[in-house]
């Protein structure tokens, strides 16, 4: 079925035509929108771009980063600022798919996909969304909890924090085919250390729910404590706390529930995905 | 619904075709241009079988939308001989037996040439990582990792014949 596809050179002309029709989607690199029209989706026929360079920018400030919507994994993986994100970014697809996959549209990607976004939430991200004739920013949890309510919102940006140090920051992907197929899960942290104690943890997976999630049952079991073999068997002990993994052609529910401590374990242990 | 002119250069040479609204690359260029040497696989983005280069870099065309391409130049395995000479990594693919069925032959190429156009003397990692995209379900890959550094070791030489 043919498409209308309607390009505009500015945001927040994109924003009002994809929330003044109904039947539109927003594309950003395409790897959901092409399939879907691939496939005939006929739950929508007009598409919306924008080619606004600023939807590509990486911006710096002293404690946090923005990101263009449409920055790819391959633009983040070029980004010397955003190194602590290259594994996650790696995790994307292969090459040709990084050149297209987007952050924002990463935001959108169903579970089991959707790695890179595990990595914002535990870097505190905040989504700008330029949504009619008004933008406003919102936590990424939130935006994750009510994208399938409100389809018709542009993007715009992601905010994240800097990691504390360097190594604060860990992510790890596990799937079955490497080095460039679906994830049966991947996890992302944030451990900051004072004192040799963990403060402030944030760990997220992708492929436990059916978007990524935090898991505060972990992030609460290692606050306050040094990184041992102790704390990380609590922390495993409640691995799957107020998760729901899907079962799919990848892993079954059972599956993932098992490995899930098995993946965490090895992540507080210091091992993560290959920086590419 | 009316179709779109849409201009770039295909395999070095200006192209002019019409296209749907929302049609992809790959359509165009196998229904438009009748190059059939890049493969309809999955649709998906999964098998790289549709892999072309596009202004030097590695995108599948099925996930391209043929408008995009506007002004661009693509390249396809089309483009990889030079008449009757095969392209280093043809000639590698052939002797090391690299290709069964034949149907990822097509992206595994373009893939290994974006590969060696960026570096030319990889590691077998780096192969490995290049056509991570790319699914083969006939040779267990390992005929095709030789294949593309078998090749590396001869482009040098074929470069300079072209000069």
């Amino acid at each position: 079925m043919p498409y209308t596809v309607k390009t505009f050179s500015q945001t927040s002309e994109a924003a009002n035509a994809l929330s003044s029709a109904r039947r539109t989607h927003y594309m950003a690199g395409g790897t959901l929108i092409m399939r879907a029209m691939n496939e005939g989706d006929q739950s929508f026929d007009t598409v919306i771009r924008s080619t606004d360079p600023t939807l590509s920018q990486i911006k710096q400030s002293a404690a946090r980063i923005e990101i263009g919507a449409g920055a790819t994994m391959a633009q983040v993986m070029a980004s010397s600022e955003l190194a602590f994100l290259h594994s996650a970014a790696h995790a994307v697809g292969g090459p040709a798919i990084r050149n297209i996959a987007s952050v924002g549209g990463n935001l959108f990607a169903r579970c089991p996909y959707g790695d890179f976004t595990a990595a914002l939430l535990v870097l505190d991200a905040t989504v700008s969304v330029a949504g009619g004739y008004s933008g406003h920013d919102m936590p990424l949890e939130e935006f994750l909890a009510v994208r399938n309510r409100e389809p018709h919102q542009l993007v715009s940006a992601i905010s994240i924090a800097r990691p504390a140090t360097s190594d604060a920051f860990r992510f790890l992907k596990f799937s079955r085919v490497k080095p460039a197929r679906k994830s049966v899960l991947s996890i992302a942290a944030h451990l900051p250390q004072s004192g040799g104690r963990v403060s402030g943890a944030r760990i997220a997976y992708c492929g436990m729910a059916e978007t990524p999630i935090r898991v505060p049952a972990v992030e609460r079991s290692l606050e306050g404590k040094p990184l041992d073999e102790a704390s990380i068997a609590q922390a495993c002990a409640v691995a799957c706390e107020g998760t729901s993994p899907s079962t799919d052609p990848i892993a079954s529910d059972w599956y993932r529930r098992e490995v899930a401590p098995v993946y965490l374990k090895r992540l507080l242990m210091g091992q993560t995905s290959r920086r590419a | 619904m009316t179709k779109s002119p849409l201009q770039f250069r295909h395999n070095g040479k200006d192209t002019a075709v019409f296209v749907e609204g929302g049609e992809n690359l790959l359509s165009a260029l196998r229904g438009e241009t009748g190059d059939t040497t890049l493969k309809y696989g999955c649709g998906q983005g999964s098998c790289g079988a549709c892999t072309v280069l596009i202004d030097g870099e590695i995108h599948l065309s099925c996930m391209t939308l043929a408008e995009t391409c506007a002004g661009k130049s693509v390249e396809t395995l089309d483009g990889l001989a030079d008449g009757p000479n095969l392209h280093p990594l043809q000639t590698a693919f052939m002797e090391n037996f690299s290709a069964q069925c034949g149907f990822c032959t097509s992206g595994m190429l373009m893939a290994a040439k974006a590969l060696l156009d960026r570096n030319p003397s990889p590691t077998r990692d780096d192969v490995i990582e290049a056509i991570g995209g790319n699914v083969c379900r006939c040779t267990g890959y390992e005929p095709i990792i030789n294949a593309i550094l078998d090749a590396a070791g001869r482009r040098s030489d074929f470069s300079a014949q072209r000069r």
